[in-house]
Order: C-alpha cells, then sequence, then structure tokens
C-alpha cells in the first residue's frame, strides 16, 4: 500500500506553513490573521504564500492591535469561524492578554458550554536569535496557568505539522508556542502519519539513571546533553511534554518511576516556571521512587538580557549536566 | 471607503464640516444647552412630548405600535425596579439599574432584526427585553448562581460583558464573520461613555472601519461611569469620535424613544447595505446609582438628577399618547396590571432559583474535557463525600 511518498523533509517554520496551507484547503471556516501575515508571509514566513493562495478574506493583514487581533478573532468564532492568530513575537503578546485571560479563556465555561472557542494564537517564543527586547520572551506559564486555555510547543518540525493540525481542531482555545530558534531546524515530516494525541508526551531518548523534561526549544538541548552524559556512562531519558497545558504526568511519572531522578529544563525563568508544578506534582506522585529533589534548570528572575548575553543566559548543555550532576550526586 | 460615499447626510454627522465648527464653538456650552433640541441632537418627541420632526430621520408609527414601545418601556422599568428590590431583600448580590436608559434601551433594541447581533454591557436589560431574553435569566448572574444564565445563540443575544470596552471587539468579530457569510445582517455592540476610553473600543473603531465591518457602536452617554463625569473621558462630544476612524457618528437624544428607533435603524440599514460602521451616541442620564454598591450622593447633586427627571422617557411618550388618542385608560390600567404580573413573576423566580451544583465548578472550562479538571473534580468530589461517612 501507500504507493505516494508522503514524507519529506522540510524545516520547522515550513512544516508549520504547510499544516496551516492543509487546514486552509480542508475547512473553509478557518482563518489566519495577524500583522504582516498575508502579503509578508509573516516576519518568519510562517504563512508564507498563504494569502496569494486563499485570498486577502482568508488570510488577514489586521491592524496593528493585539486586543484587537484577539478580540475581533473572538467575535468571529462567535459566528463559527476558527481563526488562527499570530502574534508576532512573545512580547506583544500582552496588549492581547486582556481579551485572552478574560474572554477567550472563560467563554465557554461561562456560557454553560454553549459557545465554543476554537481559536488557535501562534506565538513564536524564546530567544536564541539575538534579538532585541521584547523578542526573545518565554511567557508559557503566564498562559498555562489559567483555565481554560491550552498551552503546546512543538520542539520538530514533525510535532509542528502535527500539532498545528490538532491544535486547529481543538474546540478550545489554543496557545501555540513555536520555538522561533527552532525554526529554521529541519526533520521529517511524514503527512500521512497517525500523529501522537495532542497532549500526550514523547520519550525521545531512553535512559535509566534520571529523566529530563523539556519542550519546545530546550528539547534538542537536552538530547544533546543526553548525549553527552552518555560519553560519562550516564545514562539519561529524555521527555518531550509538548504540552504546557495539560501536562502528561502519567508519561513523567512512568519515567521518574523508572529513574527515580528528574531535572526540569525550560527556558522560562524557573520562578513560578513550569518546571515547579511539575516537581510539585511529581513529588506527590513519586514520593518514595525519588532518589534526588527534583531540580530545575531555566531563566533567572531578571529581564531577558539583551542580546550579547543570552548565550550565557540561556541554559545550554554544560548547566543541564551541571543538574544532572547534582541530581545523581543525592 | 470615503467619507463623502458614506456620510450622504452632513449637517448631523461628523463627517460635515459644520458637525466640527460647532463643537469648537461649543466648548464653552453648559451641559444643558448640549440636551436641548438642536441640529445636532436628533430628538423627535421633546421632553414635552410634542411630536418633532427632523431633517434627517423620519418615523411613522401606528397607534399600535407606538402603544408597543410605551409598554416595552414601562415593562422594562417595572422589572428593573423589581430587580433593585430583589437586591435590597438580599436576593441578589448586586443589581445594576438601568433607569432613564429605556428610550435608547428600547428604541434601539426594537431597531435590531431577528438576524441581527447583539453584544450588551452589563446593563442592557430593555435591550435583553426585546431580544426576548426571559428577565428572570437575566438575574441569575446578579444572584450568584451563574455567569450568564442564557444561551447567547437563542436570541442573538450575546452575554452581559463585564470587563468595560471588551465586547465592542467581539462585534466587529462577529461583524467581520457576517459580511464573510454574505449575509444582509448586521450587530450592535453597546457601551457607555466611560468604555469609551478604552483601549479596546477604538481597536474596534479601527477594525470596522478598515474592514467595513456592518456593525453599530451604540454608546449609551448616560453622563456618569460611577463617579467619573462624561468630562473626565473625552474633550469632545463623543459621537464625534468616529471622524477620526471615518465612518459617521450622531448623537440623538437617548430618552426619546422614536429617536433612538429612528437613527438606530437607520445605522442598521446602512450597515446592512455595506457601507459599515456608525456610532450612535444616546444622550441619556443614569437616574440611579451606578450599581446597589454605589452611594451617588457622593459625588454628584440632586439637582442635575431633577432636570434629567423632566426629561423622563416615558412620561413624554405617555403625554403623547393620550394627546394622540393613541392609548385610552383601559390601555395604561391594563398595563399597570401586566407590570405587577411581570414583577411577581420575577420575584418568584428569583427567590426559586436554585443554586447551582458544586460540582459545576469544573463543568465546561473545557468543550475537549480535561485530565487535570477531572483529577481535581475526583479529588474534591471525595473530600467533600468523606464528611457525609464521618457523620455517619
Ligand atoms: C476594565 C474594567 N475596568 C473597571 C471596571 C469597573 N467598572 C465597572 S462599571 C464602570 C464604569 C463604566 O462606565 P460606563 O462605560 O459609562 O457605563 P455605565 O456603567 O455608565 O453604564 C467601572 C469603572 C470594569 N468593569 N472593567
Ligand atoms: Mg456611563
Amino acid at each position: 500500500m501507500a504507493a505516494e511518498k508522503t514524507v519529506e523533509k522540510m524545516a520547522l517554520a515550513k512544516a508549520l506553513n504547510e499544516s496551516l496551507r492543509k487546514a486552509l484547503e480542508t475547512d473553509p471556516k478557518t482563518l489566519i490573521m495577524g500583522e504582516d501575515v498575508g502579503k509578508l508571509g509573516g516576519v518568519f514566513r510562517v504563512t508564507d504564500g498563504l494569502q496569494k493562495d486563499f485570498g486577502e478574506g482568508r488570510v488577514i493583514d489586521t491592524p496593528l492591535a493585539e486586543s484587537g487581533i484577539v478580540g475581533t478573532a473572538i467575535g468571529l468564532a462567535l459566528r463559527g469561524y476558527r481563526p488562527i492568530v499570530e502574534i508576532q513575537f512573545d512580547g506583544f503578546v500582552f496588549p492581547a492578554y486582556d481579551q485572552i485571560v478574560t474572554q477567550l479563556a472563560k467563554m465557554h465555561a461561562r456560557s454553560l458550554g454553549k459557545v465554543k472557542m476554537p481559536i488557535v494564537i501562534r506565538i513564536p517564543y524564546g530567544g536564541g536569535i539575538g534579538a532585541v527586547e521584547h523578542h526573545s520572551e518565554s511567557p508559557e506559564a503566564l498562559f498555562a496557568h489559567v483555565a481554560g486555555l491550552k498551552c503546546v510547543s512543538p520542539s520538530n518540525p514533525s510535532d509542528a505539522y502535527w500539532m498545528m493540525q490538532q491544535a486547529i481542531q481543538s474546540d478550545d482555545p489554543v496557545i501555540f508556542f513555536e520555538p522561533k530558534r527552532r525554526y529554521w531546524d529541519k526533520g521529517e515530516v511524514d503527512t500521512d502519519a497517525i500523529p501522537l494525541p495532542l497532549h500526550q508526551a514523547r520519550t525521545v531518548r531512553e535512559g535509566s539513571d534520571i529523566t529530563l523534561v523539556a519542550y519546545g526549544p530546550m528539547v534538542k538541548v537536552c538530547v544533546e546533553a543526553a548525549a553527552a552524559a552518555a560519553e560519562e556512562g550516564k545514562s539519561v531519558e529524555v521527555v518531550d511534554i509538548r504540552s504546557m497545558s495539560p501536562i502528561d504526568f502519567d508519561a513523567i511519572q512512568a519515567s521518574v518511576e523508572k529513574t527515580g531522578r528528574l531535572v526540569v529544563v525550560h527556558e522560562a525563568p524557573v520562578f513560578y516556571g513550569s518546571g515547579a508544578e511539575i516537581a510539585a506534582r511529581i513529588t506527590e506522585r513519586c514520593f518514595y521512587h525519588l532518589e534526588a529533589p527534583v531540580l530545575r534548570v531555566g531563566g533567572f528572575h531578571a529581564p531577558y538580557p539583551p542580546a550579547r548575553l543570552e548565550e550565557e543566559y540561556l541554559p545550554g548543555l554544560d548547566r543541564v549536566l551541571d543538574a544532572v550532576d547534582r541530581a545523581l550526586a543525592y | 471607503m470615503t467619507v463623502e460615499s458614506t456620510a450622504p447626510r452632513k449637517p448631523r454627522r461628523t463627517s460635515g464640516s459644520s458637525g466640527t465648527k460647532r463643537a469648537t464653538a461649543k466648548k464653552t456650552a453648559a451641559k444643558t444647552a448640549e440636551t436641548s433640541a438642536q441640529p445636532e441632537l436628533v430628538q423627535l418627541l421633546t421632553p414635552e412630548g410634542q411630536r418633532v420632526e427632523h431633517p434627517d430621520y423620519s418615523i411613522d408609527l401606528t397607534p399600535d405600535e407606538l402603544r408597543g414601545l410605551y409598554r416595552d418601556m414601562v415593562l422594562t422599568r417595572r422589572f428593573d425596579a423589581e430587580a433593585t428590590s430583589l437586591q435590597r431583600q438580599g436576593e441578589l448580590g448586586l443589581w445594576a439599574s438601568l433607569l432613564g436608559q429605556e428610550a435608547a434601551q428600547i428604541g434601539s433594541g426594537r431597531a435590531t432584526r431577528e438576524d441581527d447581533y447583539v453584544f450588551p454591557t452589563y446593563r442592557e436589560h430593555g435591550v435583553a427585553w426585546c431580544r426576548g431574553v426571559d428577565p428572570a435569566n437575566l438575574l441569575g448572574m446578579f444572584r450568584g448562581v451563574n455567569h450568564g444564565g442564557w444561551d447567547p445563540n437563542s436570541n442573538n443575544f450575546h452575554l452581559y460583558t463585564i470587563v468595560i470596552g471588551s465586547q465592542t471587539l467581539h462585534a466587529t468579530g462577529y461583524a467581520m464573520g457576517v459580511a464573510k457569510d454574505g449575509a444582509d445582517s448586521a450587530v450592535i455592540a453597546y457601551f457607555g461613555d466611560g468604555a469609551s476610553s478604552q483601549g479596546d473600543v477604538a481597536e474596534a473603531f479601527t477594525f470596522s472601519a478598515v474592514y467595513n465591518a456592518p456593525v453599530v457602536f451604540f454608546c449609551q452617554n448616560n453622563q456618569w461611569a460611577i463617579s467619573e463625569p462624561t468630562e473626565r473621558q473625552t474633550r469632545v462630544p463623543l459621537y464625534q469620535r468616529a471622524q477620526g476612524f471615518g465612518f459617521p457618528g450622531v448623537r440623538v437624544d437617548g430618552n426619546d424613544v422614536l429617536a433612538c428607533l429612528a437613527v438606530t435603524k437607520d445605522a442598521l440599514e446602512r450597515a446592512r447595505r455595506g457601507e459599515g460602521p456608525t456610532l450612535v451616541e444616546a444622550f441619556t442620564y443614569r437616574m440611579g446609582a451606578h450599581t446597589t454598591s454605589d452611594d451617588p450622593t457622593k459625588y454628584r447633586a440632586d439637582e442635575e438628577r431633577e432636570a434629567w427627571e423632566a426629561k423622563d422617557p416615558i412620561l413624554r411618550l405617555r403625554t403623547y399618547l393620550e394627546a394622540e388618542g393613541a392609548a385610552d385608560e383601559a390601555f395604561f390600567t391594563d398595563l399597570d396590571a401586566e407590570s405587577e404580573a411581570l414583577g411577581k413573576r420575577v420575584r418568584e423566580a428569583v427567590r426559586s432559583m436554585p443554586d447551582p451544583d458544586l460540582m459545576a465548578i469544573f463543568e465546561n472550562v473545557y468543550a475537549d474535557g480535561s485530565a487535570l479538571v477531572d483529577e481535581e473534580r475526583a479529588q474534591f468530589a471525595a473530600y467533600q463525600a468523606s464528611f457525609a461517612e464521618e457523620a455517619k
């Protein structure tokens, strides 16, 4: 069977583009909205060529007003559309934060289930591209904290393609965090595959001594750290949770019951970050399996630094390995 | 769109130059002068109950229709008074009275068509009435049994929105969708004078203008945003804001139900014809407190309220009905009885409104469900059940 070749190697940004294209092709109710998403194809070209092929009525260049973008997307969803909204950069979502938290997240509950909000909010997030202020932030915890929202982040092109498909099909609002420094990373995408459920974690590397949990841009760092640790004879398991709300705690628990140690890694500041939630829950679930306290590696409780410092600021291989060593030393 | 093509009737609208000049000249004018009949305030029924003509807006209603508007206003006021007493009796946690704004709400509400969509604030009880929402359902959120007790799609009447100004964007997006669908319905967004300062309202004006969305922005300028007078929100008459966004704005006597009906109908028709948004400023007055928690004696004078009492929207229509012989004594007597029956029905409905099930906290958080919510529901249910076991 399967005569047609459906596996193709492509960059993460291209995989998103293909996924958006497929959504526009298959569901006439889908719309793309955002600043510069039309003619330009987005500042990262994620929506490249889509307006040309689907028209200005489907791929909409909006006024420069984020609250307006999300607020009108809510109205369009009330009318039966499925808007896919782009916020140009992580640091510019805050003008829309009110509409997202106050309106979007609560609409289904306050309407007693009568109103659905099938809206995807795409946010290129995280650092590592040498950008100016407000272009490198990781605000996912600020959204994951809010009931009614779902938050996901792919770490590779295949997940980017499929998770976008699933996010668009979701009847709940999904904040889709795109790891912007991984936009150009290439990987195989099988457009005919049967994908993992959107909120299910994936073990990307098996190991027996310690578990690393990450998502989005930090998965690659963790896989590299695991490889480096292997050379020193340490067996590190890496779990890509893919979804920060909800979190697949069962998968993390299964891994920690095996390894007895856990380090959570993210770019976002550690304080009140998703690592805190994971540490608390896993401690509760795996108390008698843990050989060491759950450790966290992430950003500091300080504004994201100027680009010249970001290489040191961002948790890299050494910071991850340092935490691995500390956990193993217990 | 060009201002010329969409605003043919220049004198009363911001798009015309005369409106701008007038505004400049008027800067020092007293507030009362603004409310008296003048070209820029559309009025069809004077406070004394005199029918007057306006060059741009006409209305021709049958006695039956006139009585209908009167009945709507009277019943809305009765319902509103009942809700205020229910709050005083402890049956409601809070009530936001529409007292004084009946004409603005009934006039605009009756201008809408069944397939139009309405986005209210928290005070649009008269509009809800026009849309056929059961008044008792409006009280659920004020009693604290839900956050909105009706299905928005059964009456095309969205849930009340408390965060000031947000709904103007929802209305605009909805209207963008209506235009996409090629439908000829329209959308109306209600908001207040205070809301006019919100960024979301400015963004809604921008979006609706550039996409030519079929939406009417209906601003009830009731002169107050809790304790802050309109002067704290704007240096120009609010309807003139529209000019800067490229669509017409019009100020209507918000206590004149005929003018509110005519002006809103006109704006909705304009939207239906694909001519884009209109801002309607209904110049009215909040006769009561902001809500039952408010004490207006701390910030405004009784004389102001008294001056507005003379412009009461219901009284002036009654005067007109009587002068025209459009309603007989029996009509008013029957209406009194109907009002009392409505009050009684609402009172009973509220008193028998059950508290929601505790576990409803966990309902509808997500359309697709959530393992986390399920887990917390199960834990909380077990915790609750443990008391029942202890009691055994
Ligand atoms: C964003 C926001 N800020 C503050 C409030 C508190 N608040 C409730 S009503 C109100 C005044 C609103 O005035 P206006 O828009 O004129 O409407 P009105 O109450 O007069 O009908 C304020 C400040 C709120 N609900 N939302
Ligand atoms: Mg007001």
